[in-house]
This record gives C-alpha cells, sequence and structure tokens, in this order.
C-alpha cells in the first residue's frame, strides 16, 4: 500500500524560478500544481487540497502575507515563503501572520529540498498519536514528567526556559519569531521585550548545546527568530 | 511650615539665569555713604591683591583727586590709556570702551559707575560701558555712592540739599554680583574733611559746608547701611526659594501709579519703585490725559514723556491713556491690570474749596476695594499751580478761521431775521430759545472761539432788537441779565463740551487708525513672500504712522548682515557699523536709546522667537515724536512683526528644500528596490536552473555536470557581488534604519559562522565570548554581515587549516571590542587602513574572487552603529580586525523572569 503522492503548490510569478521548484518537487516524487497570482494561488489551494505550499512573497496581485491570512482561516498545511534578501520585516509578517519557514532568494535545490522535507516530516508527525517524549542529540526530553536529560544526566530548566523549550519542540524546522515566542510565553502584553527571548534562549542554548556559540540545534534566523532543528 | 515643591518653572528660569550669568563678568561694587569714605582706596587695594595673586588686571579709569595715598596704590598696575575726545575746543580726556573690550583683561577697574560720558561716547552712562564689559566676560570693579542710586537719589537730596544728577539706575545695583560697604563713622570723616582730603567735584564751598553736618553724615550712613542690608535681604529670600524652604508667595499685590503734569511726577515714580520692590511686586505707571490738559506747552509734556521714560527704565510698565474722568480712567486701568494699590500725589490743600475732594479720596470713594497711597510733595508749602510762561495762553484757545467767526455771525444773523417777524407772534421768552439754538449751532459747527463770539452776537442781538427798549442796548427789565447770562453760559459750555468731545474723538481715530495701520500691515505682512514685498508693506507703513523713511538689513545664513533691500522711493544711508552692534547685541541703538544716541537713525534689530533676523533703521521727519512710549511700543510690534514675516519667509523655504530632499531619496529608494528585484530574479533562476540539471532523466554526464556545478557557482557568486553593491549604494546614500535590539553577541557568532557554511570547513574555528558579556543594542542582520564579512576574508586570506577564532572584550566602560583574528600571513604592513577603502584589495589583482567593497561596507555599517572597525597586525603573527558597540543601558531583565502564562504547571 503506498501513501498517494504529496502535493504541493507553487505560487510565484515568474516562470524560470516555478520551472526548476516543479523539477525539484518531482524529482522527488511531490505532485506539484502551480499558481501565478495570489488570486490563482487560493483557488488552487481550495480545489486541490495540497499538503505544502511554496509562496512568493512578491506576487503581483497582491502581499503574500494576505494570501497567508487567506490560507490559515481554513487550512493548517505548512507553508514555505521565498523572500528576497534584504527584507526581514516581510518575513518576519509572513512568519507572524502562520508561515512556517522562508527560503532566501536565491536558493539552491538542495536547501530547498531539506526544508520541505522537514516540513512534511512535521506534518507527518502530527498526525499520529502525540508522544511524549522527544529526542534530539544527546537530550531527552519526557514531555509528561517535564524532565530534561542531557546525556543521560538530569537538566534542571526554569519554568520559563522549559516552556520556551515546549514551544520549540511543538515548531519542529519551523521559523518561530520573537513576537510568536513572547506571545506564548510571557504573553501578549510583552511583544516589544524581545531582549527577553534572546536572554532566555541564550541560557537554554547553554544548558543544553554541545557548543553554544555554534549551535546544531536551536539555531538563530537574525532580525527574524529562531529555529529548532532536530 | 510644610516643604513645598518648588515651582518648575521658576527652577528652570533660575537655571537658564545661572547659565548666562556663569558667561558674563563679575561686577563688584564698592558702595560709600558719601565722597571721601575711601571707596577708591579700598577698590585698588583689592584690586592689587588680585595682581598679586595672577590675575591679569588694567585700571580702566580712577579717579584720585590728586590724592597721594590713592595715587600710591596705583604703581604697578596696569593702566589702560584714556580715550581723548575733543569737545567744543577742549581736550577731554575719557574711558576707552573699546580698548577695553580689545584688551580683554580678566579683570578692569572703573571708577564712579555713575559718571555720564562725554557726548559722542557709544553709551551715555559709564553703567551702560560696564554692562558692555560685563557681557563680553570681563570683570569689573565699580565705586558707587548712595546719593547716586536712581530711587534714593531724592532722598539724598532732601536730606542734604545736594542733588546729584548722575545716577545709577537701581537694578544695575541689585543685580551686581558683590556688593562691599566702605564704611567710615561720621567723625572720621569730617576728621578728613578738615585734612582737605575729601574731594567733592562741581559744588560750592558753602555747600561743602552744608553737606558734612554730623546730622547728615549719620543719616547717609543709615541710608547706606540699609540699602546693603536690603540686598542681603533679598539674596536670602532669593535662596530660601531655590531651597524651597518657604511656600512661594502665590497673590502679588500689584502697585500702580499715577502722574499729572505737575513737578512731582519723578517723586511718585520714585516712590512707587520704592515701594514695589520692597514688595517685590510688578508695577504700572500711567498718565491720564484728560481734555483740560491739551493746552499743555510743550515743556510739561516733555516733562510726563520724561517721567514716563524713567519708569519704564526703572522697570514699570507704563501706559499713557485718555479719558474724560481722571478718577475714573485709574479706576479702570487699575480693574483691568488686577492692579490693587494705587499711588497718587497728595493734592495741593485748597482750603477755598471745601467741598474739593481729592483724587485720592474720590478715588477711594468709587472703588473701595483698592488701597490708595499718597506721596507727599517736595515743597512744605502749597504751592499754586503757576501757569507755564508757555502755557497756551486763553486768547489762543479762542483762535479760529475768520471764516468760522464769519460763519457764525451769519448764524446770529438768520436768527434774528427769522425771529423779528415772530415778535409779535411769540413771548419774548421763546424768542430767546432761538437764539439759544443759534448759539448752540455754532458752537457745535465753529468751535470754541466762534461760539463765544457768536454768544455775545445773540446777546446783543436780541438786546438791540427784542428786549424793550428796543433799538437800544440798554435794558429796562433786570431780568433779561439772567437771560444774557444764561445764553452766555450755555454758548461757552456747549462750545466747551463740544470741543472737547471732538479732542476725545480725534484721540480714537487716531489710535484707531494706527490700530488699523497695524492690522493691515500684518495682514498684507503674513502673505509676503519675498523680501522685497516685506521692504515695500513696511516703508507704506513707517511713512504713514511714524513719518519716517526705512531701511532693511536682513541677515543671511552664516548671521552676516547683507545690503539694505531695495524699497522704491529710496531709503536712508546707514552706518553699518551701528547696524552689526544693534544686530550682535540685540538692542536698539541709534537716536533715543542708551548706545550712540546721537545718530540720525534709529536702529531697532528684528527678532524673531528663533533667531534675530536683520535690522530695521528709521529716519523719522519729527525725531521727538518716537520718543514717547506710546510710539516705541508701537515700534517694537512693527519690528517683531517684520522679523516673524522674515523668519516665515525661511522656513517656507526649508519645509521647500526638505520636500524636494524627501522626494529624492525616495526616488532613490524605489529605484534601489527595483533594481534590487531584477537583478535577484534572474540570479536565482540561473542557479536553480543550474541545480535542475542535475536533476534530469537521464541525469547528466561527469562532464555536463561539472559544467553546470561551474555555472551554479558562478551565478552565486554573482549574487554576492550585487549584494555588496546594492548595500554599499543603499549604506552611503545613508538610507539605511537600523533595526537596533538589545541582543546576546553569541547568536549573531553563530548564526554568522553558520550563513558561511562550508566555506569554512577548511579552517579551525574558535568562539571565545567572556561570560558576562552584557547584552548590545545594534542592528542584528548588519553586524553579522560585518561578521561575515570578517570570517570569510579570514577564511579567503589564510592557508587551509589556519586557526581563526573570534572574542570580545568590555574594554573601556563605555564600549565593547570584538574582534576576528587569524594565525595566517597578517596584512601587508602600512595598509592597515587602506584596506577599508572601495575597491581595495590586499593584494592587487588577487585570485581570489570579491571585488573589495567587504570592508567598506563593515565599515559603513560600524559608522552607522556609532562603532568603528580597525584592522592589525597580531604581534604573534596573523590579522586582526576589531570593531568596537556603544555599550549603552541594557534593559532589565529581573521583570522577565516573574509568572509565565498560568496553567504552565499542568501543561504537558
Amino acid at each position: 500500500m503506498t501513501d498517494p503522492a504529496p502535493t504541493v503548490i507553487v505560487i510565484e510569478d515568474e516562470p524560470k524560478i516555478r520551472r526548476f521548484v516543479r523539477m525539484s518537487l518531482e524529482s522527488e516524487g511531490f505532485q506539484v500544481f502551480e499558481a501565478d497570482s495570489v488570486r490563482r494561488g487560493l483557488i488552487e489551494a481550495g480545489t486541490r487540497k495540497p499538503d505544502l505550499a511554496v509562496l512568493d512573497l512578491g506576487l503581483p496581485d497582491g502581499e503574500g502575507v494576505d494570501f497567508i491570512r487567506d490560507l490559515r482561516a481554513w487550512s493548517d498545511i505548512p507553508v514555505i515563503v521565498l523572500s528576497a534578501r534584504t527584507s526581514e520585516s516581510e518575513k518576519v509578517a509572513a512568519l507572524d501572520a502562520g508561515a512556517d519557514d522562508y527560503l532566501v532568494k536565491p536558493f539552491g535545490t538542495a536547501e530547498l529540498m531539506a526544508r520541505v522535507r522537514a516540513q512534511m516530516r512535521r506534518h507527518a508527525r502530527v498526525g499520529k498519536d502525540g508522544t511524549n517524549v522527544c529526542e534530539f542529540g544527546n537530550i531527552r526530553v519526557d514531555l509528561a514528567r517535564r524532565a530534561v536529560q542531557r546525556g543521560g544526566e538530569p537538566v534542571h530548566l526554569t519554568p520559563i526556559e522549559y516552556r520556551l523549550l515546549t514551544c520549540l519542540l511543538a515548531n519542529p524546522d519551523s521559523v518561530l519569531t520573537h513576537r510568536q515566542l513572547l506571545k506564548q510565553v510571557w504573553g501578549p502584553s510583552h511583544d516589544e521585550d524581545s531582549h527577553y527571548v534572546r536572554v532566555f534562549m541564550g541560557h537554554l542554548r547553554k544548558k543544553l548545546e554541545e557548543d553554544p556559540s555554534q549551535p546544531r540545534h536551536i539555531l538563530t534566523e537574525a532580525g527574524v527568530g529562531y529555529r529548532f532543528v532536530l | 511650615m510644610a516643604n513645598q515643591r518648588p515651582n518648575p518653572d521658576e527652577l528652570l528660569s533660575r537655571i537658564k539665569e545661572d547659565e548666562a550669568r556663569a558667561a558674563r563678568g563679575k561686577l563688584k561694587i564698592f558702595f560709600g555713604a558719601s565722597a571721601g569714605v575711601g571707596k577708591t582706596y579700598a577698590m585698588l587695594s583689592t584690586a592689587r591683591q588680585q595682581a598679586k595673586q595672577g590675575v591679569d588686571v588694567v585700571v580702566g579709569v580712577a579717579e584720585t583727586h590728586g590724592r597721594k595715598e590713592t595715587e600710591a596704590l596705583l604703581e604697578g598696575l596696569q593702566r589702560l590709556p584714556l580715550r581723548e575726545v575733543r569737545h567744543r575746543g577742549r581736550l577731554l580726556t575719557e574711558f576707552d570702551l573699546d580698548g577695553a573690550l580689545a584688551r580683554k583683561p580678566a579683570l578692569i577697574l572703573v571708577d564712579e559707575l555713575a559718571h555720564s560720558n562725554i557726548t559722542g561716547s557709544r553709551h551715555p552712562k559709564r553703567w551702560q560701558d560696564v554692562d558692555e564689559l560685563l557681557a563680553a566676560g570681563i570683570d569689573v570693579y565699580s565705586t558707587v555712592n548712595v546719593q547716586h542710586l536712581e530711587t534714593l537719589n531724592d532722598v539724598v537730596g532732601g536730606i542734604t540739599g545736594i542733588r546729584v544728577w548722575e545716577t545709577v539706575p537701581d537694578h544695575v545695583f541689585d543685580a551686581a554680583d558683590e556688593v562691599v560697604l566702605v564704611d567710615l563713622p561720621p567723625d572720621e570723616l569730617l576728621q578728613r574733611l578738615k585734612e582737605g582730603k575729601v574731594y567733592m567735584p562741581h559744588q560750592a564751598e558753602r555747600a561743602i559746608q552744608n553737606f558734612f553736618r554730623k546730622g547728615n553724615l549719620i543719616a547717609l550712613r543709615e541710608l547706606a547701611l540699609r540699602r546693603t542690608a536690603d540686598r542681603v535681604d533679598s539674596q536670602m529670600l532669593k535662596y530660601r526659594r531655590d531651597q524651597a524652604v518657604t511656600p512661594v508667595w502665590q497673590t502679588r499685590e500689584s502697585l500702580l501709579a499715577c502722574i499729572g503734569p505737575g513737578e512731582g511726577g519723578d517723586r511718585i515714580v520714585r516712590s512707587a519703585a520704592r515701594i514695589a520692590a520692597k514688595l517685590d511686586v510688578p508695577w504700572h505707571v500711567i498718565h491720564v490725559e484728560t481734555p483740560a490738559l491739551r493746552g499743555l506747552s510743550d515743556s510739561r509734556r516733555k516733562l510726563v514723556v520724561r517721567n514716563l521714560k524713567l519708569a519704564a527704565d526703572t522697570g514699570a510698565e507704563t501706559a499713557s491713556i485718555s479719558g474724560a474722568d481722571v478718577v475714573e480712567a485709574i479706576i479702570t486701568y487699575a480693574r483691568s491690570h488686577n492692579l490693587s494699590k494705587v499711588l497718587v500725589g497728595r493734592d495741593h490743600a485748597r482750603s477755598w474749596r471745601p467741598w474739593y475732594r481729592s483724587v485720592a479720596d474720590r478715588i477711594g470713594k468709587q472703588a473701595a476695594d483698592l488701597d490708595v497711597i499718597q506721596v507727599a510733595r517736595e515743597e512744605a508749602r502749597p504751592e499754586k499751580e503757576r501757569a507755564e510762561p508757555t502755557d497756551r495762553p486763553l486768547l489762543d484757545r479762542l483762535k479760529a478761521p475768520w471764516q468760522s467767526f464769519a460763519k457764525s455771525a451769519a448764524f446770529c444773523a438768520a436768527a434774528t431775521l427769522i425771529a423779528l417777524p415772530l415778535r409779535g407772534v411769540f413771548d419774548l421768552t421763546n424768542i430767546a430759545m432761538l437764539f439759544l439754538m443759534a448759539v448752540v449751532a455754532a458752537a457745535v459747527r465753529y468751535g470754541f472761539g466762534p461760539a463765544v463770539a457768536a454768544s455775545f452776537l445773540n446777546v446783543a442781538a436780541f438786546d438791540f432788537f427784542f428786549v424793550p427798549p428796543r433799538f437800544s442796548f440798554a435794558v429796562s427789565d433786570a431780568q433779561y441779565l439772567l437771560t444774557f447770562s444764561v445764553m452766555l453760559g450755555a454758548g461757552i459750555f456747549t462750545a466747551k463740551l463740544t470741543a472737547d468731545l471732538k479732542f476725545q474723538a480725534r484721540s480714537a481715530t487716531s489710535r484707531e487708525q494706527r490700530v488699523r495701520a497695524l492690522y493691515e500691515m500684518s495682514r498684507d505682512l503674513s502673505a509676503a513672500l519675498m523680501p522685497e514685498q516685506i521692504a515695500e508693506i513696511c516703508q507704506r507703513f513707517a511713512e504713514t504712522v511714524f513719518g519716517a523713511r526705512i531701511a532693511i538689513l536682513l541677515a543671511g545664513e552664516n548671521d552676516r548682515l547683507h545690503q539694505p533691500l531695495e524699497i522704491p522711493g529710496g531709503s536712508p544711508a546707514v552706518d553699518m557699523g551701528i547696524c552689526h552692534w544693534a544686530f550682535e547685541h540685540g538692542a536698539e541703538a541709534g537716536f533715543g536709546t542708551d548706545t550712540l544716541p546721537g545718530s540720525p537713525l534709529l536702529y531697532v534689530p528684528l527678532q524673531a522667537p528663533m533667531r534675530t533676523r536683520g535690522v530695521l533703521a528709521l529716519e523719522p521727519r519729527h525725531p521727538r515724536r518716537l520718543l514717547a512710549p506710546e510710539q516705541r511700543r508701537l515700534l517694537d510690534t512693527f519690528a517683531r512683526l517684520i522679523a516673524i514675516a522674515v523668519e516665515r519667509m525661511h522656513y517656507v523655504d526649508v519645509a521647500q528644500k526638505t520636500t524636494v530632499q524627501m522626494e529624492s531619496e525616495r526616488l532613490r529608494n524605489s529605484l534601489l528596490s527595483a533594481i534590487s528585484h531584477d537583478l535577484r530574479t534572474p540570479l536565482t533562476a540561473l542557479t536553480g536552473l543550474a541545480d535542475s540539471l542535475f536533476l534530469t532523466q537521464p541525469p547528466p554526464a561527469p562532464q555536463q555536470a561539472e559544467i553546470a556545478a561551474s555555472m551554479r557557482e558562478e551565478a552565486l557568486r554573482m549574487n554576492a557581488l550585487v549584494n555588496n553593491l546594492l548595500d554599499m549604494a543603499r549604506l552611503q546614500a545613508g538610507a539605511v534604519t537600523l533595526n537596533r535590539q538589545w541582543q546576546l553577541l553569541e547568536e549573531v557568532v553563530g548564526s554568522a559562522i553558520k550563513s558561511l557554511g562550508g566555506n569554512l570547513a577548511k579552517h579551525h574555528i574558535a568562539v571565545r565570548l567572556p561570560e558576562d558579556l552584557p547584552l548590545l543594542e545594534f542592528d542584528a542582520v548588519l553586524i553579522e554581515r560585518v561578521l561575515a564579512n570578517l570570517l570569510d576574508n579570514a577564511a579567503k586570506y589564510t592557508p587551509a587549516g589556519s586557526h581563526i577564532s573570534i572574542g570580545a572584550a568590555a574594554a573601556r566602560r563605555d564600549t565593547v571590542e570584538v574582534w576576528v583574528e587569524d594565525d595566517g600571513p597578517g596584512l601587508p604592513a602600512g595598509r592597515e587602513e587602506e584596506i577599508f577603502k572601495k575597491f581595495e584589495r590586499g593584494q592587487k589583482e588577487s585570485p581570489l574572487p570579491g571585488v573589495g567593497l567587504g570592508l567598506t561596507i563593515c565599515r559603513a555599517i560600524m559608522a552607522a552603529h556609532g562603532g568603528a572597525i580597525r584592522a592589525e597586525n597580531r604581534p604573534e603573527g596573523g590579522a586582526r580586525f576589531v570593531f568596537t558597540l556603544p555599550r549603552g543601558t541594557p534593559p532589565s531583565i529581573a521583570a522577565a523572569e516573574e509568572h509565565p502564562l498560568a496553567g504552565d504547571a499542568l501543561r504537558d
């Protein structure tokens, strides 16, 4: 029994970029549908019921952010956005609106596929019964008993640090903006105090990472937020 | 008495005062009760001590009057040569103000503060010279006698019988930084007088004997002591107010003084000044011009103006108001300005009019809520109001053009002609009414003189033609005498009334005209857009209201005055020196002011709220007219309106330039984004398509794969170049807005290392950041770029296997240093600065990729952060790049620890 091929929609107005994205995805066994504008993209998303969306932020007939908001109203499929290099605010806005990850143009096939695969994995995992134990590197997190172990030794986390960790664990391989983390851990009144997040993330890194200055799991996306890699 | 918080506005003004005072020179006054107590001696002694301590002391002017001991003190002190002035054929010497300003000593001695300067000097009074010296930052020592103080001048004159005309305003004395009382007991002073050591110029022998009576000296000594004590008292009050030890009074009882045309006006002003100073309240001085005072001689009117000026100089607000009744006018003014105390001169005792109520009584009666203070007259004996020889004589007031007399005579004739046929019909009393009418008509139309003439004519006509016996001037019935007198009286009264009304109407009209002219000018000015328009409008107004020609000089960007503006109809020739003086000092100069009053023009600086914008020069046809306080107020308003219009023009200009700048910046930004997008899209396509070559079926041959890989690499390289160029363009245009956040350096280091990925694979990277490095405020993306650039360079220019390390330290109190160093070959000696220049590379024509913008961009980014970047060679070999960031004050995170959202304990 084979799973039906996962579908992806690619919303991008530049045909050549669409072409190579399609080729990359199809080579890995995805079924690809294309759209070249926000409107068409919404229609395709509605009719084809894809498992993932790849969205360009510089679409001619509207803001990519609007597409994300519309989509998120009725679907929670992962969304990867393609953005130009120097618009951190664009990326942050897209992520805050509901996107999960982003790619900076120009990007290569390898990066694209890595991100796509990570998102599909997460999607699949959520579909199974939620497990209560999470492992990455030599860290083991038991969510039921709120116990964290590193290399077999227990690690003590303050309540805030633990809460941060759970946020990250809930969204592996996705990018979380400072604002999202602030809202989830400290509440909606603190969304301007991003230094809180940074300081506590630093603590977490010190406690969990081998080399806090060159982390492998809790990665910083400068100007945007954090990415947790399993 | 609870401590009240001091008024913040007051404290602010006090701080500003202190600042201003710090830049100003310090004035030390040696104060004495009379001539001969030894003030000059004391001043010179103190100055010598200062000179011994190494202070740069210069003697500006010192009056020794030939006394040997005083002259001995002058030895060893530098003396500024006096200015020589030829006046009326004689050679006189005077203190050289410009010389002193040029010499700029630390301390200068200027004797006799109350001295009046020779005509032709810049200021008429020496204390004004001293003021300029203080403003230039030079400290001054000077001497003053108690009788020279403005408010005490008349008191001392009364005590001693000698009135000195050279005075110093009290505010100069009060504003002095230090006052030293030089005190000598009267017995010792008399002894010195006997020894001939006391010198009083310009006084007769007898007067001096009168002056130096022991009673006088004691009184003067007390006056001097008390005045010094008052000063100390007010200083203490100020101190207490600063320290907010006592609450500041909120209620103020302000003072109103009224002066008339009589002799005692200055006495009233001085009393008011003293009382106001004691109570520390604002005070007003007014002069009520009733119709009766119209006939004042010129000299009397000048006296009034002079007294008002004295009041204004001493710090009062003055006004000249017209009204029918003195008492009413005073009460209205007092009520409208919220003044609760009224000061008037004591009226002369008029015992032969027992029903006469003095002005003070009437005020008290009509306004029971006002305090009334009567100031005594100088002379004890009652003085008849002497008619000044040049008061307008009665005959003058009767004058009128002969046509008016003729016409009023015609009225009489008409009345007679009308009445004659009616003689039989009406009673004589009614015919009298007709004649009365004629008199009233003549009074209304032709004024006082013709009305009086008409009255007489009518009475004569009535008598001649109607009163029996007819056709003769005899009167049979004495009751007609009553008729005659009533007619005469009615005529005169009506004439007087209408004349008064006309006067009031005239003055009201002229005031209304002035206000309307002011309104029209401000309306026109608000529409003016060019300096020439402003000049033309002002010329019109000046001509109408002041009867003067004007010249306007505006200041340019660098605060230098340009040439006068072109005015149609020509403008007077201005003295640029005086213009510059007025502009720099922000004070009026020229005719009627304290500076260079000999000049025929009046120079007024145009002071706008932000800066002084230029100078206005007036050449009035009747200079005396400008002296009245009303005119000066008008002139002040005039100057301010012009200044505001000029300032408005300036800011319109600024706004336009800014709009243009903003537009061009917007254009540049959108251009950059468009270029950025247009370049990146094909690059993305290239990279992607090169990648896709690997995915074709069948997979490409090794040769093809290699080609595809090269294509990809080159596309990425071009991408890096495009990024650099665009970043450089953006940074150069200053269009970068930093997104500064407080963050950990460690994070940015980590992401920079990651972003380089494989480039660093062949090197050993070590990160050594101190544990206690504080949060720093910077733009993460930009600093990541700086680190990435530095790391990339390190990887490019060092052989494989080299060690690259990143470190940081809080070097100084206000900066943090971050460095990237390697153990490779290091930088070419002497080129540490050059590599930061655009398109510079370590070695020319190197095979390594890159166009040489990386370090330039780093420097621009660091500059935008307020930091710096430099390169150096390590002593143990290898290159080291260091950049600094300002530390700032990181926000506290104590609050971050408190309550995360509830429900955490139960969550999975």
